[in-house]
């Protein structure tokens, strides 16, 4: 714990990137669960006189093409974006590990099926794949989850795989099968536990790509619809007053994105750091 | 007739993030031409720090504080980095230990020989074909034609060697660094590797600096033999001097853990205690912790030279 | 040669498993593609009747064989919005998409390479800092966010470049007669060099927005892989064989970190195949992307699938490129299969 504890402190002092990340991802999580009650505007409130005006004292972010007030948009739709990646990351952190420690534990044929159906997701482009399943399920934000988590399945499977694998044939867990425990204990009780830290870098490096991917498909218009307000359809709706100049119409709701994948991938680099120092870049 | 290597006073450190090493502290050392010269210590001695700098290969973290390091009256501490670039390889050469990985994993070995021979040789197209395979039949490399196209990794550790051999004695150099050359061969194949760079030296006249750790093999090819502890240079003489009448406490102690065909495991003895650690200060005498016949006068400095016989001098207050 | 034909050989799993997913997503998951073929208008009988026709009434194993056989022939079926062949609209565009592709690759590729070398080469330097600056802040841009300003600012606010508004401005210049189909090398053919000019000048955008995502992994494996060949032993036995710093570099150094580079490129185009659907949406480009983000909105279905499995399949092509790659660089690679 003390090593631990030496490590927290010397990658948050040695960088201090990472605790910028966590403040303001401590920040956009308080917008995702209080967004409405913090937004100073209802986020679907059209007001015809007010259409396209710039930033202001009234309209920080300024409004968009119906009048509604970007400011209040970007913070609600917090909840939306950040929902879906978190969802995403996590059914297919659950669902990788459990099918990474079945193929690592038991080896033989359900390691060579569950290999080889990760491989063929691996063989699609991975945007294309999860355009192909939001097509072919139904264009509705849960599809646009799931399509997320199966392309990103093979990810924490693989690294799940691998990590029981070595770990089946250590010392304790030789002797904890010794000892007359059956295989569901033996991963759970002592080999889960331990992928446990490594895996959660991985989910937090991961988190980053999942709210790309799906702002991603909202941009091409599948999952969520307008008026909804979400980051990437936000970005698609402002794109066509970039001729005229009504610049902040998407670059508000796209920084946001940028912010949000930014402090994700410094949070994966910085816990990566803590767990493990030596493989630092 | 002067030394064909000088290294004269030389003190070296290393500025890391936790503190300075204190590497090397006046080290002086020469060889001659001909001359087989061993270096002598634990890992950490500061020997493989002293054949690089004599290089003028140091870290980019080490730091030269005094002395200097003459190569046929080259400054190698301060040449200009195309004068070192074309003495390397050229005029001095090096081997390293753990040969698979000191050779480029994905160049054919011939190709490797062939660079360093277009960098310091004018041999081009054929004759420079055949100036590889000679280098690699001079090693004794069978059937060098097919060897030549191999990569490191179809060789094995012993015929790896014998490239990296080939490779460094390719442009005849003046003297040849060995550093732990045979680590990691097994022992057959360290005495053939021994006995090439030997026959290599007394044939060409080369020089030849061995760094090892290895008191036994160092006795067995060197006719000098320079003992280092915590980066001095504790004892220097003669090999047969040196190994009959040891006079610096450190050099009976390394003797002793030695094995000899004559000793059984009961007879040897390890060296009590472990290097002091460079960053601290240190005593005048950096191995009076270990030492059994320190006495206050140990601690003063400096610490002087004594003569004991005819080139056989040990840097020590009470010498055996 | 042998050893090219095994490669190819493993690619047989991979485009098996390709064709039956699609299968799977067109056949095998919930919604009735008999009803939806059959149109707003149909009633329980014109369902059926589509459902035999379209053999939907099989059994799942026979209706993948009918599959196979169609694509074997090279049968992708209707494209609804069109009215053509999947597979002759596909063609028609893929070359836009790979030209597009091609440039992003290229300039990712030409950027990357030297500022990882650069970076790896004076560690710990204003350059080594940028250089992860970029690759941190590259890896966090949307690329349709990337294009969007890109547009804004090139187009809008500096005026430099010419419109979004597709592969070639059809005001000023007609499109050189098709042969490859890809402007660039058609009007070079066609001696056309205005036009070359034109469709180039039409690409640096949307390439660059496309390329700048690829950049960021290139660039950070680069500058790993450089800092661990730096640091290896035989760059110590150059060293010390007097090799000049320039062939260290690039013969030594650069060569052993080209193999991690050749892996981190499947990654890659996995990412711009991807990204160029977004890209060519944001810049109006022609090409399958566009096609396809049409085809998803207007739910049409088998436009869908052919675009998936024609992209599946330029992907598992370029991996077995890159897997020749690896292995022309590495000869270690060769025997180790």
């Amino acid at each position: 714990m003390n090593t631990l504890a030496r490590n927290a402190a010397h990658a948050f002092g040695e960088n201090r990137l990472t605790l910028v990340a966590v403040v303001i991802l401590a920040l956009l999580v308080l917008c995702a669960i209080f967004g409405p009650s913090l937004a100073p505007y209802d986020p679907l409130m059209t007001d015809g006189a007010a259409r396209l005006v710039p930033p202001s004292a009234a309209h920080p972010f300024g409004t968009d093409a119906l009048g509604r007030d970007i400011l209040s948009r970007v913070i609600v739709a917090a909840r939306l974006d950040l929902g879906m990646a978190v969802a995403a990351a996590l059914l297919s952190f659950v669902g990788g590990l459990a099918l990474g420690a079945i193929a690592g534990y038991f080896g033989g044929w359900p390691d060579r099926i569950i290999s080889r159906v990760m491989d063929t997701i691996m063989a699609f482009p991975l945007f294309v794949l999860a355009m192909g399943i939001v097509a072919a399920l139904g264009n509705s934000v849960l599809n646009v989850i799931v399509a997320t988590v199966i392309i990103n399945l093979p990810f924490y499977c693989r690294f799940a795989r691998s990590e029981v694998n070595v770990r089946r044939e250590m010392g304790y867990v030789e002797a904890a099968r010794m000892g007359g425990n059956t295989a569901l204990p033996v991963l759970v009780t002592y080999i889960v536990p331990n992928i446990l830290p490594p895996m959660m870098v991985q989910v937090s490096l991961n988190m980053g790509w999942a709210i790309l991917n799906a702002a991603g498909l909202s941009f091409i218009g599948l999952g969520v619809r307008p008026p909804t307000p979400e980051w990437g359809i936000m970005v698609s709706e402002g794109a066509s007053f970039i001729i005229s100049g009504e610049w902040w119409t998407f670059v508000f709701p796209g920084a946001a994105l940028v912010l949000a994948v930014f402090c994700f991938n410094l949070l994966g680099d910085g816990l990566r750091d803590l767990l493990d120092p030596k493989r630092r870049t | 007739m002067s030394a064909l290597l000088a290294i004269e006073e030389l003190s070296l450190v290393f500025r890391t993030r936790h503190g300075t090493v204190r590497a090397l502290e006046d080290v002086s050392l020469t060889v001659d031409r001909g001359e087989i010269v061993g270096v002598v210590g634990e890992s950490g001695s500061g020997k493989s720090v002293m054949a690089y700098a004599a290089l003028g290969l140091q870290d980019a973290a080490a730091q030269v504080l005094g002395g200097r390091i003459l190569f046929g009256g080259l400054d190698m501490l301060n040449a200009a980095p195309d004068v070192l670039a074309a003495t390397r390889g050229r005029e001095v050469a090096m081997i390293f230990q753990s040969p698979r990985t000191a050779l480029n994993p994905i160049r054919k070995v011939g190709q490797q020989i062939a660079d360093v021979l277009l960098e310091h040789t004018t041999f081009r197209g054929a004759a420079l074909r055949a100036q590889v395979i000679e280098a690699l039949s001079r090693v004794r490399i069978p059937d060098p034609e097919r060897r030549a196209e191999a990569y490191p990794f179809e060789l094995s550790g012993g015929m790896c060697q014998r490239v990296m051999i080939a490779m460094a004695l390719a442009c005849s150099p003046a003297l040849l660094i060995a550093d732990e050359p045979t680590t990691g061969l097994d022992v057959t194949t360290q005495a053939v590797i021994m006995d090439l760079v030997r026959e290599m030296s007394r044939t060409s006249r080369m020089s030849t600096l061995l760094i090892t750790h290895d008191l036994g093999l160092a006795g067995e090819y060197c006719d000098r033999i320079a003992v280092m502890h915590a980066g001095h240079i504790v004892e220097i003489a003669p090999t047969v001097e040196l190994l009959a009448r040891p006079a610096h406490p450190y050099t009976r102690q390394l003797l002793a853990s030695t094995p000899t065909p004559r000793t059984t495991i009961a007879d040897l003895v390890s060296i009590p205690g472990q290097l002091p650690d460079l960053r601290q200060e240190l005593p005048a005498c950096r191995f009076s912790a270990r030492c059994e016949r320190h006495i206050p006068l140990c601690d003063e400095r400096p610490l002087p030279w004594t003569v004991v016989a005819p080139g056989h001098a040990v840097r020590c207050r009470v010498p055996l | 040669m042998h050893f090219f034909w095994k490669r190819l050989l493993g690619t047989i799993p991979s485009l098996i498993g390709v064709v039956l997913v699609t299968f799977l997503l067109s056949h095998a998951l919930p919604g009735d593609p008999a009803a939806y073929f059959a149109g707003p208008a149909a009633n329980a009988t014109s369902i059926a009747e589509v459902r035999a026709k379209l053999g939907l009434d099989r059994s799942l194993p026979v209706q993948f064989l009918h599959y196979a056989d169609d694509l074997r022939q090279g049968n992708l079926g209707n494209s609804l919005t069109t009215g053509q062949p999947v597979l002759s609209d596909l063609i028609e565009r893929l070359p836009a998409s790979i030209e597009l592709t091609f440039f992003a690759l290229a300039f990712a590729v030409v950027a990357a390479l030297p500022l990882g070398v650069w970076a790896a080469t004076r560690p710990d330097s204003i350059v080594d800092h940028s250089c992860r600056a970029l690759v941190s802040i590259g890896a966090a841009f949307p690329t349709f966010f990337i294009g969007l300003l890109f547009v804004y600012l090139f187009y809008f606010l500096f005026d430099i470049a010419p419109q979004p508004l597709g592969r070639l401005n059809e005001i000023l210049y007609t499109a050189p007669p098709r042969i490859t189909g890809a402007y660039t090398i058609d009007s070079i053919l066609a001696g056309e060099w205005g036009v070359l000019r034109a469709s180039l000048a039409q690409l640096i955008l949307p390439s660059v927005s496309l390329g700048m995502f690829a950049l960021a992994p290139i660039a950070r494996i680069t500058r790993a892989a450089m800092l661990q060949a730096l640091g290896s032993d035989f760059i110590r036995t150059a060293r010390a064989s007097g090799l000049p710093t320039r062939k260290i570099l690039i013969n030594y150094a650069f060569r052993n970190a080209l193999l991690p580079v050749t892996n981190v490129l499947g990654m890659v185009f996995s990412f711009l195949l991807g990204g160029s659907v977004l890209i060519e949406q944001v810049y109006g480009w022609q090409g399958v992307g566009a096609y396809a983000v049409t085809a998803v909105i207007s739910s049409d279905y088998a436009a869908v699938q052919g675009f998936v499995l024609t992209m599946a399949f330029l992907y598992v092509m370029l991996n077995l490129v890159i897997d020749l790659l690896a292995t022309a660089i590495d000869p270690r690679v060769r025997f180790e299969s």
